[in-house]
């Protein structure tokens, strides 16, 4: 199992193409404690994080983008990610331990795929593009059209992940994370929920989106959260029904972790704490 | 496939050869017979084999052996001074924070981690930076105790410093 560690994208991208039994990885917190459990690892193990580009975060007037290998550390410990995107952060503070952070990866997290993955309500609220390197060039997609199922991506073996990119938040908005486990520390989401919410001058929500995951096979934006909530102080009847929505929209499976009656409840509960506490940072009254 | 791998451990140039799939932990065990990193789990969730990995606190079970050419890694050997022991090792000791020890390691680099980054940390705050390390003897309310006496140490240190 030859280990390469390509210094550029062309680099990366040409031997891929030339050997297909390879496997991108970053901080190897998935693929190692995997190959532990059996699974066998790939012919050519190709390390990203030499790679500049992905390693980095970087923000201009418009665009945040977060190179897709860059340490869970990285994130938390960047102020000006933390004051515009608090949920992302608060989701990659959220993957294990202080050993784990300093290699945990946002681009291996959602490739990895789990529905459980934290990191993933978060990007999908705030609406991140991927952007994809494949021997054909680059190309962006929403981070959406990655996670397929359970382990699933719609990547083939030589593409791989950049950076992702998104827009940064207008005043007035802001975005949470909460996850449900049951410990503190070192667990994995029963159920994780991801909110951005705009408020106006006045304090009313102008615009709610939420996203849950560990609730199906991949994410789930709940439809109908903006009505909900739009032109409201944020009243315990307007989050009710946004708890609704969400407990009516999802598919979730009992496991040892919870069974699915337990998930819809979590669901309905954490729904209304994320949505208020992204309300909160964006300025609404509490 | 096997690479040999330079980089520096404790301060100390080193070279070996690995196997592309060993683990960072095995190349430190086996080939460099620093011991004390320990192996517990070998997939993350234990933190005995924590070890600093250019400055920064890694599970060295999670990192490939070749991934650390040309980088900087520490483990608990490299805390003391010939003479003295490191001041966590020493805090360990005298407030009684080991039992079989097959833990320590881990901890106390889980600690300096924390103290390096944070000379003052409070109890919530030394409770987080060890969430990623199981001890099953003591408790963990002396391993506590100790790092947070080490941190009061280096504050009042630090006032004598400043004056
Ligand atoms: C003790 C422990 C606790 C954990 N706790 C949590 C937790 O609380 N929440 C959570 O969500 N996860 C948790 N995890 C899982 C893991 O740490 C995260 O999923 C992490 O973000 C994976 O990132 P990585 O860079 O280490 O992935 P890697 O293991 O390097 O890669 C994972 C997968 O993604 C692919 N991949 C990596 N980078 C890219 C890329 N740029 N483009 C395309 N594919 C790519 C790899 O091929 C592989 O299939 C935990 C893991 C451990 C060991
Ligand atoms: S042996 Fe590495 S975390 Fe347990
Ligand atoms: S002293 Fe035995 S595990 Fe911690």
């Amino acid at each position: 199992m030859p280990y390469v560690a390509p210094s550029t994208i062309d680099e990366a991208c040409d031997f891929l193409r030339s050997n297909p039994g390879s496997r991108v990885f970053a901080g190897a917190t998935d693929i190692l404690p995997q190959s532990k459990a059996g699974r066998r690892l790939p012919e050519f193990l190709v390390d990203l994080k030499r790679i500049p580009r992905l390693t980095g975060l970087n923000v201009d007037d418009k665009l945040w983008r977060i190179g897709a290998s860059t340490p869970a550390a990285h994130l938390t410990r960047d102020s000006r990610l933390s004051g515009e995107f608090p949920g992302l952060v608060e989701a990659a503070g959220l993957i294990g331990s202080d050993q784990i952070q300093t290699r945990a990866s946002l681009g291996g997290n959602l490739c990895n795929a789990s529905p459980a993955a934290d990191t993933g309500p978060s990007l999908v609220v705030n609406e991140f593009s991927a952007v994809i390197a494949s021997p054909e060039g680059e190309r962006t997609v929403p981070v959406t059209a990655i996670t397929t199922g359970p382990g699933q991506t719609s990547l083939t073996n030589d593409e791989f992940i950049v950076e992702f990119l998104a827009d940064r938040p207008a005043a007035g908005t802001s975005d949470a994370y909460q996850r449900f486990t049951p410990r503190t520390e070192m667990d994995i989401a029963v159920v994780g929920a991801g909110a951005r919410v705009s408020v106006g001058p006045t304090g009313e929500v102008t615009n709610a989106d939420l996203v849950l995951g560990a609730v199906a096979p991949t994410t789930v934006p709940i439809v109908g959260i903006s009505d909900a909530l739009v032109g409201r102080s944020l009243d315990e009847p307007g989050l009710e029904r946004a708890a609704d929505l969400a407990k009516e929209q999802i598919e979730p499976i009992s496991d040892k972790r919870g069974t699915r009656d337990f998930r819809i409840h979590i669901a309905g509960v954490l729904t209304k704490r994320v949505l208020r506490t992204a309300a909160e940072r964006a300025g609404a009254e509490s | 496939m096997k690479t040999h791998v330079t980089c520096s451990v404790n301060g100390d140039p080193v070279e070996f050869l690995v196997d592309d799939s060993q683990t960072l932990l095995s190349a430190l065990r086996d080939e460099l017979k620093l011991t004390g990193v320990k192996e517990g789990c070998g997939t993350g969730d234990c933190g005995a084999c924590s070890v600093l990995l250019n400055g920064e606190l890694t599970c060295s079970c999670l990192v490939f052996a070749p991934e650390v050419q040309n980088s900087q890694v520490v483990t608990v050997e490299g805390l003391a001074d010939p003479d003295n022991l490191h001041p966590l090792q020493a805090a360990f000791l005298e407030g009684a924070a080991l039992q079989c020890g097959i833990c320590t390691p881990g901890f106390l680099v889980a600690a300096k981690a924390l103290l390096d980054r944070n000379p003052t940390p409070n109890e919530k705050e030394v409770r987080y930076a060890i969430a990623g390390n199981l001890c099953r003897c003591t408790g963990y309310d002396k391993i506590v105790r100790s790092i947070l006496d080490v941190a009061a140490d280096l504050a009042s240190e630090s006032e004598t410093v400043g004056e």
